[in-house]
């Protein structure tokens, strides 16, 4: 579904990519792991279009989309829910998940699809009404996979989702993303929280300074030594 | 409005007042036209200002800091300007537009026709403005817009149109805004646009910046403040009067009237 391969990106004299490759076959969940900086957001925004690449090929279904604006992707199926939220604080929650689907012209499925994210999430559903902004960190975690969902992605890439919330918020946050696969999403999951990624991908690349260094299964990536050292804290 | 998704003080905008003024004294004293078809050309003519002031001045320099648009945008005000100096020479021409309406009585008061009009227009506006801004795509797409550009575009809309709209519509009104003004004040010269474009600019920081009728009720408040201090005082002091309000007002309300102070969870 998505292949990535000798994907250089700078921002002015840093090379903060070196010649990425790797690939998420329709169904997965593929994670990347690794430290703060080693590059795991810059390759979510470069498959986004929110950062130029210098070079290498991005093909999302058997499309180069590299140089497709930002904005278009969505219609393409490539939605991100970005690191941090970034909900529309000031609209209600009704209005970024309506956001999500501005790329939709099927209005009559909406409501459908409302309920689907609110099946997922039954606390947006009662705050449905509420700036985004008052919510809380894991509700405005849940608003925007809910309005990523309503995008209708055929892969959903998430960044950070366990950042800054509760461990009992995060497996809850996990056991949703495996919900969504399990229904048909393929999932590109960024996470710094390497032992809740590798629990729940199929696949994994480790991320380190800008290259690969590893790849594999995720249950053989848990056994591995070095993981184990340098990001299971075991 | 323009600044809410933008962030830049569009200092152009009251010149913009001024091409308008005088598309009108071209096209009724030269070419003849009546005065629906001007009205329709003067907005269309505003526009096309507007867009391509956006595209050529501003657009380049979105990811600069804000400092480097706000003199880009006072070089936008000087350089219109001094074209209308170069092209019409400083002599003021008389707007020649007006209507020959009684002034309306109602009890003992006596208000001009195009007193009346300004404020119905005006009110009318807002209303359209506030329904497009809250209920249509173009209006949410702005509002996204204006919270967020990266998230924006990760929804699909486009950031550049969206932008060019805010200018298309900002820059309609100001043509409406000059065909208002030319009638309450009809004389038409190149600086006609700097000082109510000045005020504007005051009534909306007073209002609360960003927000439509904030915008509305600070003209109201500055403008009472001015006829009053005019009337009572003296004609001398009502620009350090309405200053003096706007300098209180921000002491200890810096968001403006109806600004809200946004709580925001990280």
């Amino acid at each position: 579904m998505l292949k990535v391969d000798q994907l250089n990106l700078y921002y002015g004299a840093i090379h903060a990519l070196h010649d990425i490759a790797f690939h998420v076959n329709e169904g997965e969940i593929v994670t990347l792991i690794g430290a703060n900086g080693a590059g795991k957001t810059s390759i979510l925004h470069a498959l986004s279009g929110l950062v130029p690449c210098k070079s290498g090929e991005i093909i999302f279904d058997n499309q180069d989309v590299r140089k497709v604006p930002a904005h278009q992707l969505v219609y393409l199926g490539l939605v991100q829910v970005p690191e941090g939220r970034r909900v529309f604080s000031r609209m209600s929650v009704m209005e970024n998940l309506e956001m999500g689907a501005f790329s939709r012209k099927d209005k009559d499925a909406f409501d459908r699809d409302y309920d689907m994210v609110f099946e997922h999430f039954p606390r947006l559903k009662e705050r449905r009404k509420q700036a985004a902004g008052t919510l809380s960190g894991g509700e405005q975690q849940m608003l925007a996979m809910g309005r990523a969902l309503m995008a209708k992605p055929k892969l959903l890439m998430m960044d950070e989702p366990s950042m800054g919330l509760s461990p009992i918020l995060v497996q809850e946050i996990f056991n949703i993303i495996q919900k969504i696969n399990a229904e048909g999403t393929t999932v590109l999951l960024v996470e710094q929280n390497a032992n809740m990624a590798l629990s729940i991908a199929h696949r994994a690349y480790v991320l380190e300074t800008g290259d690969i260094v590893k790849q594999g299964a995720a249950s053989d990536l848990l056994k591995d030594e070095d993981v184990k050292k340098a990001y299971l804290g075991t | 409005m323009v600044y809410g998704i933008v962030r830049l003080i569009n200092f152009a905008h009251g010149d913009i007042l001024m091409v308008g003024a005088y598309t009108a004294v071209i096209l009724t004293t030269m070419l003849g036209l009546p005065f629906p078809v001007v009205v329709i050309l003067v907005i269309l003519m505003c526009v096309l200002f507007g867009v391509v002031i956006e595209r050529v001045a501003y657009k380049p320099l979105r990811s600069s800091p804000r400092i480097s648009s706000l003199i880009t945008a006072i070089g936008v005000s000087m350089l219109l300007q001094n074209l209308a100096l170069l092209i019409f020479s400083p002599t003021p021409k008389p707007y020649p537009i007006s209507f020959n309406i009684k002034p309306l009585t109602i009890g003992g008061l006596q208000i001009g026709f195009t007193t009346v009009l300004t404020i119905a227009v005006s009110a009318l506006l807002m209303v359209l403005l506030q329904i497009l801004v809250a209920k249509s795509r173009a209006g949410k797409s702005m509002r996204a817009v204006s919270e967020d550009y990266d998230a924006a575009q990760l929804m699909g809309i486009n950031v550049n149109t969206t932008i060019t709209f805010t200018f298309a519509i900002g820059c309609a009104l100001a043509g409406i805004g000059s065909i208002l003004y030319g009638l309450a004040y009809p004389t038409v010269s190149p600086t006609l646009g700097s000082l109510p474009g000045l005020k504007a600019f005051i009534a909306a920081v007073l209002g609360g910046i960003g927000i439509i009728p904030g915008a509305m009720l600070g003209g109201l408040i500055m403008g009472l403040a001015e006829s009053l201090t005019k009337a009572y005082i003296s004609s001398q002091l009502s620009d350090a009067v309405v200053y003096g309000i706007l300098i209180v007002v921000l002491l200890f309300k810096p968001s403006g009237l109806l600004g809200r102070r946004m709580r925001e969870k990280v």
